[in-house]
């Protein structure tokens, strides 16, 4: 079990950097929703399932959906 | 600052927080080693007393049901707060906006995926009590299934399979039905939210009281209020993408 932890817990820290280095905003939402799927991997195995699948989509499809919209506004308005 | 300054500031800054994050890793408990009294107590008494073999659900909708019942008003009137905001710059007899997608293959593997997300929510949803799973997290997989039929299809496609008059009745419905349960068991026994029906085998779709009830409910507010949630800002994106069109 700790070999695995610790597998996925490292893929979670690069995640994390590869969110705080990216600069283009679609990007980042692509690479955020990403990251998310790492963290419910890590849920996962931490055994908290139900978690898990609440984050599975409102981070992977909930919130990149409503990143997605703001950056279109944002640019429409422009 | 230069830029050099600035560097070695942070790498000081990062190796102390890494010795600090590392010393306290090592000082953590083992894993599965827990002490809460009270979830000991849940974890040993919850499945005779409420015929649950999922602890979590019985403490959501159960021992803890009045607090799901605040989180489901907040959601509620969250997701009214939203519709409010976007709904009203909008002219509601509009015709509905077009942005049909053209590749077969997506079309082909994003519908096929939503049939089988639609099932899986409804799985999660209905064994919520006896797996990991509920209300709230299938609700949430049953409106993504819906939501496959934007991305994969078309606004139509969605907006047919989740009329607003339907979605509005529906959250209502959920979050009131929520609390309807709760009152017939004040009236009935005098505890607010007091579990109901009695009885069945931990382990199976019939036990649990009125868990599966509270569950259903949560699982259709939870449901209508993301798809309500996810058509505002649909229409949001569209509009301004393709302008509305008779057809």
């Amino acid at each position: 079990m700790v070999p695995l932890q610790a597998t996925i817990t490292i893929l979670v820290a690069l995640g994390a950097l590869a969110v705080a280095l990216t600069s283009d905003l679609v990007r980042l939402v692509i690479v955020s929703s990403a990251y998310t799927l790492l963290l419910v991997v890590l849920f996962v195995v931490l055994q908290a399932p139900d978690v898990a699948l609440s984050m599975l989509v409102v981070g992977t499809i909930g919130y990149p959906l409503v990143l997605f919209v703001a950056i279109r506004r944002d640019r429409a308005d422009d | 600052m230069t830029r050099r300054v600035r560097l070695a500031l942070f790498g000081v800054a990062a190796c102390g927080l890494a010795a600090l994050l590392l010393w306290s890793i090592t000082g953590l408990p083992k894993f599965g080693d827990y002490h809460g009294a009270y979830g000991k107590i849940l974890n040993k008494r919850a499945p005779q007393e409420r015929q649950t073999s999922n602890v979590v659900a019985a403490v959501v909708f159960d021992y803890r049901g009045f607090d799901t019942m605040g989180e489901e008003l907040i959601l509620f009137a969250a997701v009214m707060g939203v519709a409010m905001l976007l709904r009203e710059p909008r002219e509601e007899e509009a015709p509905v906006p077009e942005d049909p997608v053209r590749s077969d293959a997506l079309r082909a593997f994003g519908v096929s995926f939503a049939g089988a997300t639609l099932v899986l929510g409804l799985w999660i949803v209905a064994h919520g009590y006896v797996t990991p799973g509920g209300g709230f997290q299938g609700g949430v997989v049953l409106a993504s299934a819906l939501l496959l039929l934007w991305a994969a299809g078309s606004y139509r496609a969605y907006r047919g399979a989740s009329p607003k008059a339907l979605l509005d009745l529906a959250e209502g419905a959920g979050a009131g039905g929520y609390v309807v349960i709760g009152l017939i068991a004040l009236a009935a026994d005098g505890v607010f939210l007091q579990n109901l029906i009695g009885g069945g085998t931990a382990g199976q779709l019939l036990s649990g009281g009125s868990i599966p009830l509270l569950n259903w409910a949560t699982a259709i507010e939870v449901a209508a209020a993301f798809l309500l949630l996810f058509g505002e800002f649909l229409e949001e994106y569209i509009v301004p993408l393709h302008g509305r069109r008779n057809t």
